[in-house]
């Protein structure tokens, strides 16, 4: 890790100030991606403002039905908050089901919008990557590709946003608040995380020192009715190889209302428009859920390690629609067997 | 669940840039004020084992992949390895070295030596600090529960089922 | 063989708590980078980008201006060492290096993380920081590391595994065994290569005083350790001392002694500092070694009833450039099953790798699991139970040597093991079961582990004081396997004293004793010094009262003494230990042990027995496999503790189900690097993986292996664990998986 000078912020504009106006300054909050990459030598600020005194922390349903997260409310937190849990299930479970317990109580909200990518030769500093040094190249397009995206690739990097709860704040068109150099922003937050495309070093729209203030979930009253799948190689504390965070509201056996996105899949949270326009007013049928995923898959473009994951996420798809539809099953793991020895 | 709050630094001191060199930093570590001088690169794991020689935490990855440095920061369970000791100043650090009262062992750790729940006893600070956090969280309800709570902390004895009956055991005495 | 005492009761094999339990939980146990020393520097290891070709050159300008830097070495200046000495098991209790080849002696790249510099520096940060400025330049050649890459130049080694096993193990004629056969089944098996990677990475702290080196180290062996460094040093073993109280797991990567130790030994002499060398966890993947990737493939041949013909079991892995190594996996295969013909075949290719090492049931996990499988799908091709298909080439000798088991249990092992997981009445058709999206099938297979031979006497010493208190010494590190627990049980039987007044002391190579605890053998080897030790004190202090006119036992016949709590009693006369020595004016007794294993031809097979039954249930849907219960029934002749062997074997356990689902590690065609470096991505099970695990110790007499009858648990339980979990996937599913991990694409 590379010397660092260390400034503790005590106010949102002074913070901003601080690290806008030096090009080698970073925000430090939770310090889970920071501290690690930092270590690495994938992230090599020379001064690091600690924002983790600012005024960011609260969670707070609004009068309309939808929940205001401060970016430095810890992901536990956002977890166990009440309204959350009532109005936004697939919320508190993308974070449950995120990192461990204490990687949860460290983490923030907006640290986890920012996190960066899992790509083994984007963290280590001797591979080229396009991400960490553009022009270099992309190792994993010919490398090691089994946790890689298949949705929104490029030729420059093909490396999966890793997030989980991004996911279902994006099937929930969550809004991004920012305060920067240039005053306040919103983002929608199908806005906020962009496609490699040529420049994959660029991962969202912020400007250098604009700093994330706050998180808003709009009223979405089928929010309620709402999971979020992982599917993962070990039982917990894995990145999705596949995730899908999915609300449904079915009136008279007709689909009324869905919202979807997948995680583990893509180099963005993956907002399934494709599943979801063509699930709307759809029938409660599983050849139709099959359709809807195929649909939403059909862009794929697999590695041949990776292949395996076009079908995953179909059925993962279908799965959590079988679940919000008609509730069998739970999606959660199996008990412990029957006939135990004493 | 308390959220984090703001540190009790004294005012003039929150605008100084400090380091790259070392800088003095007070922390609070076991219910007792230790003076160090450290770069503000040091995470709080090395301050502890290096600077304070609290050893307890260990150092499995350094990376936020193991647990095993897994302390309590304001009472709650975190990661030494990914946090810069700088940070700490103003809250209040536990380590396993401060959860025996007058040598008198805590449940957890009593259960976890009639439970065998480890063998080579490298996570097992960081197991014992993540369990007694996981029953104060009210996450140690069932078996279910313990084990998606304390996936967070590797055992390569994998002594996983042993942690389970010490956390159950400890859980119904604390 | 001596006599046990019979007429106290045992501290054997109760189930003590772990002696070490407390330092343990109070974070006060110190491992070897934890020892706090004044005026520490830190080493950290700088290594190859590359898998192949050679250090052009090394720009160590920026990082030698960093504040703090002490020293900065490689090839060029790093010294050469006094002798590379061969590979040969540190069991054997010689110098034990991980391979012959030591780094920094020139600047060729044989493998990625070769180590190609060594920084030094005031703080740990400093030198972290100050290796990533090294400017390293390399000319690349095009690396071997694959088994596709290395398929056609393969051949087949004279000997393997450290010149102890042969390349080639054949009986009878195979071809012919296979020509009889009425029924064949025939499967290749791959493997992802495994990491050991114990929570505690491996470190050392090195301290030179004059011309004699202090080192704290992580590992299965002090001496080992202190012999290696020896000889690379070329410094006598007299001005060596090693010490490893603690050790944070090894699984097999601290068994050898691997370049760190020497390392820090020659940094720490280099700046006339003592030096702290941890491995980072990425380097643990490059440093310590691994179970090889590697493909197998058996033939089974047997008859319509059942019986087997024939087994041809072949292996194909990557070795480094400098030694024939891979983990004998055929072994087992050949001695377990009561069968005419048998052909085993090693083949090897020189890879850009280092040289693989022991890790967990070295072979066995591996060979157990493609013999295991093949038998499962023998016994679906006969429609024959898979436990009665073993029961019908069960052996009661080696089937290689035609020598009688020491002991064996096996048949018990089947029996209580099935009993107890609830196998009979199993449908044995596959996929007819499911709960929700659930599909569940159960599985078993048999587990076998060899007991190490052993080269050398085993020693211990034991003191009583007057005081009634006792220490027993000999130099084993515990490394997580209880030994120290289990050897403080061991003494105070030997001694008759309670174990609250006998203390084990180990750890050091100022105490006796010479080889590492490998192979599951430690426990063996070291109970049976230990109780060497033990009654001879004891002895000597009977003998010593009954020649004491003073005594009350005075003129008594020692063998009619017995002595319990440290009283001895013959007839109604008796005398504590203490009072003795008091009279005496004595301050302490003495007495050292020793026991000198079977010899290497003894007519006898040894190996120890078990049989592992799992239940999965597989989501045939999204390709995933949750492991819901396990049993596993052990014959490991007698058991020390009952509680920690039950740990260890459970353990042993779910790593055979981590084999079997998660652990994986390959390494890049065109890069030569190892592509998953970090527990993130090297998947080992978590606490939610592990099901309970229901263990069953069956406890068998043997009176051939070592004086207690003891044959180990490190090992046998994760051998067969894999199958039986594969055979359950099969079962639930119908699907025949042959490689290892399973994982959710092949299931899809």
């Amino acid at each position: 890790m590379r010397p660092i000078t260390y400034l503790r912020a005590t106010d949102t504009a002074s913070a901003v100030t601080a690290v806008s106006t030096d090009p080698t300054s970073d925000f430090l909050a939770g310090g889970t991606t920071e501290v690690d990459l930092l270590r690495q030598n994938v992230l090599n600020p020379r001064r690091l403002v600690d924002i983790n005194d600012l005024p960011l922390t609260d969670v707070e349903g609004t009068p309309a039905g939808g929940v205001r997260i401060g970016a430095l409310a810890r992901m536990s937190d956002v977890a166990a908050d009440p309204v959350v849990r009532e109005r936004f299930p697939l919320i508190a479970q993308a974070l449950e089901l995120g990192a461990s317990a204490q990687l949860r109580n460290m983490a923030s909200m907006g640290g986890n919008l920012l996190q960066r990518v899992r790509c083994s030769y984007f963290r280590d500093a001797e591979s080229p990557c396009n991400k960490r040094e553009p022009g270099t190249g992309c190792s994993a397009v010919e490398g090691f590709s089994r946790g890689h995206a298949v949705l929104g690739t490029s030729e420059h990097c093909i490396a999966t946003h890793p997030s989980d709860v991004a996911v279902a704040l994006v099937a929930l068109d969550a809004q991004v608040r920012t305060t920067g150099p240039h005053g306040e922003r919103t983002y929608a937050i199908d806005d906020f995380f962009l496609l490699p495309g040529d420049s994959p070093h660029r991962e969202h729209p912020l400007e250098h020192g604009e700093l994330i203030t706050g998180i808003e979930v709009p009223a979405t009253p089928v929010a309620r009715h709402s999971h979020y799948l992982k599917v993962r190689d070990r039982a917990s504390y894995e990145f999705a190889l596949v995730s899908v965070a999915a609300a449904l509201s079915v009136v008279d056996g007709v689909i009324a209302d869905v919202r979807m996105a997948l995680g583990g899949v893509a180099t963005k949270p993956w907002r399934a428009r494709r599943a979801e326009d063509f699930l709307i007013g759809a029938r409660v049928q599983r050849d139709d859920f099959a359709m809807a995923a195929r649909v939403e898959m059909a862009d794929a473009r697999p590695t041949p390690m990776n292949a395996f994951k076009v079908e995953l996420a179909q059925r993962a798809i279908v799965r959590v629609l079988d679940l919000l539809s008609d509730g069998t099953g739970d999606g959660s793991e199996p008990g412990p067997g029957a006939g135990s020895p004493s | 669940m308390p959220v984090r709050g703001p540190a009790l630094t004294e005012q003039d001191a929150a605008l100084l840039e400090q380091g790259p060199g070392p800088v003095r930093v007070g922390l609070s570590v076991n219910g007792a004020k230790r003076t160090l001088d450290i770069e503000p690169r040091v995470s709080l794991l090395d301050a502890l084992r290096e600077h304070l020689h609290l050893t307890g935490a260990k150092k499995g990855c350094d990376q936020g992949t193991c647990g095993a440095c897994t302390v309590w920061v304001d009472g709650r369970r975190a990661l030494a390895c990914l946090t810069l000791a700088l940070t700490c100043e103003g809250h209040e650090i536990t380590t396993v070295e401060g959860l025996s009262e007058d040598g008198e062992l805590h449940e957890m750790q009593r259960a976890f030596i009639a439970e065998d729940a480890f063998q080579c006893g490298y996570c097992t600070p960081g197991q014992i600090m993540s369990a007694v956090a996981l029953v104060q969280e009210g996450h140690a309800g069932d078996d279910d529960e313990i084990k998606e709570w304390m996936s967070g902390n590797i055992c390569r004895c994998a002594a996983y089922p042993h942690i389970r009956a010490a956390i159950r055991a400890a859980r119904d005495r604390m | 063989m001596t006599t046990m005492p019979t007429t106290t009761p045992s501290a054997i094999g109760q189930p003590l708590d772990r002696v070490d339990g407390r330092p343990k939980v109070t974070g006060s146990a110190h491992y070897s980078a934890e020892i706090p020393l004044p005026d520490m520097a830190y080493a950290y290891v700088v290594g190859s980008r590359i898998a192949a070709g050679r250090v052009s050159g090394i720009d160590a300008s920026a990082a030698t201006a960093e504040e703090g830097v002490l020293a900065v070495l490689t090839h060029e200046n790093l010294p050469r060492i006094a002798e590379q000495p061969p590979l040969v098991p540190s069991l054997a209790g010689t110098a034990a290096p991980g391979q012959t080849y030591f780094p920094m002696q020139d600047d060729i790249v044989h493998y990625a993380g070769q180590q190609i510099a060594l920084v030094v520096a005031d703080t740990w940060e400093r030198a972290q920081h100050a290796a990533h400025l090294l400017r390293v330049s390399y000319e690349e050649t095009a690396p071997v590391t694959t088994l596709d890459q290395g398929r056609d130049r393969a051949y087949v080694p004279e000997r393997i595994f450290g010149g102890w096993i042969p390349g080639r193990i054949e009986r009878g004629d195979v071809e012919a065994g296979l020509r009889d056969a009425d029924v064949r089944v025939e499967g290749t098996y791959t493997y992802a290569a495994n990491h050991h990677n114990p929570i505690e990475p491996s470190s050392t702290t090195a301290l030179w005083d004059g011309d004699t080196l202090l080192l704290y180290d992580s590992t299965q062996g002090v001496n080992a350790t202190q012999m290696t460094v020896s000889r690379l040093l070329g410094v006598p073993m007299q001005r060596i001392r090693v010490i490893g109280h603690y050790a944070g797991g090894s699984f097999g990567c601290k068994a050898m002694i691997h370049a760190h130790p020497t390392l820090a030994a020659m940094a720490a002499r280099e700046v006339g500092r003592p030096v702290k060398l941890a491995l980072t966890r990425e380097q643990m993947f490059t440093s310590v070694g691994h179970r090889e990737e590697q493909e197998q493939h058996v033939t089974l041949g047997a008859t319509r009833e059942g019986r087997l013909t024939a087994i041809r079991h072949h292996k194909l892995s990557p070795t480094s450039p400098f030694d024939d190594w891979a983990e004998p996996s055929l072994g087992t295969s050949s001695q377990i099953y009561a069968c005419p013909h048998y052909e085993g075949v090693y083949r090897l290719f020189r890879a850009n790798t280092m040289t693989p090492t022991f890790m967990r049931a070295p072979g066995e996990a591996s060979g157990m699991h493609a013999l295991e499988c093949a038998m499962d799908e023998l016994a679906h091709e006969l429609g024959v139970d898979p436990v009665e298909l073993r029961l019908r080439n069960h052996t009661d000798v080696d089937a290689m040597s035609g020598f009688p088991w020491s002991s064996s249990g096996l048949r018990e092992c089947y029996e209580r093991g099935a009993r107890r997981f609830g196998w009979s009445g199993r449908d044995p058709r596959p996929a007819m079961r499911r709960e929700g999206d659930w599909l569940i099938g159960t599985g078993m297979a048999t587990a076998t582990y060899p007991v190490a031979p052993l080269a050398n006497p085993q020693r211990a010493r034991a003191r009583l004081y007057a005081d009634g208190t006792a220490v027993v010494q000999a130099a084993t590190p515990d490394f997580g396997t209880g030994v120290a627990t289990v050897m403080t049980q061991v003494a105070a039987d030997g001694l008759g004293m309670s174990v609250e007044r006998c203390r084990f002391e180990n750890g050091d190579t100022d105490l006796p004793n010479i080889a590492a605890a490998v192979g599951s053998a430690g426990a063996g080897m070291i109970s049976a010094a230990v109780h060497s030790a033990a009654t001879a004190l004891r002895g000597q202090l009977v003998n010593k009262a009954v020649a004491d006119a003073g005594s009350p036992l005075h003129g008594a016949d020692p063998v009619d003494v017995v002595v319990r709590d440290g009283v001895m009693t013959a007839g109604t006369a008796s005398e504590a230990y203490t009072d003795l020595l008091r009279r005496n004016v004595q301050p302490d007794a003495e007495a050292l042990g020793q026991w000198n294993p079977p010899a290497h031809d003894i007519p006898y097979g040894m190996m120890t027995f078990g049989a592992q039954f799992a239940e999965v249930a597989v989501d045939a849907e999204l390709g995933l496999v949750r492991v819901r219960r396990m049993t596993g029934a052990f014959a490991p002749g007698r058991v020390l503790n009952a509680k920690t062997a039950r740990s260890q074997l459970m353990g042993g356990m779910l790593w055979g189900l981590g084999q079997a689902l998660l652990e994986a590690n390959h390494m890049a065609p065109d890069t030569g690097r190892w592509a998953n470096s970090s527990l993130a991505e090297y998947l080992v099970a978590v606490n939610a993986d592990a099901p309970d695990v229901d263990v069953e110790l069956i406890e068998v007499e043997d009176d051939i292996v070592n004086p207690l009858g003891v044959k180990g648990v490190g090992e046998i339980g994760q051998v067969g664990v894999a199958a039986a979990i594969a055979n359950a996937v099969h079962h639930a599913t119908g699907r025949r998986v042959r490689k290892l991990p399973i994982t959710i694409e092949d299931l899809l």
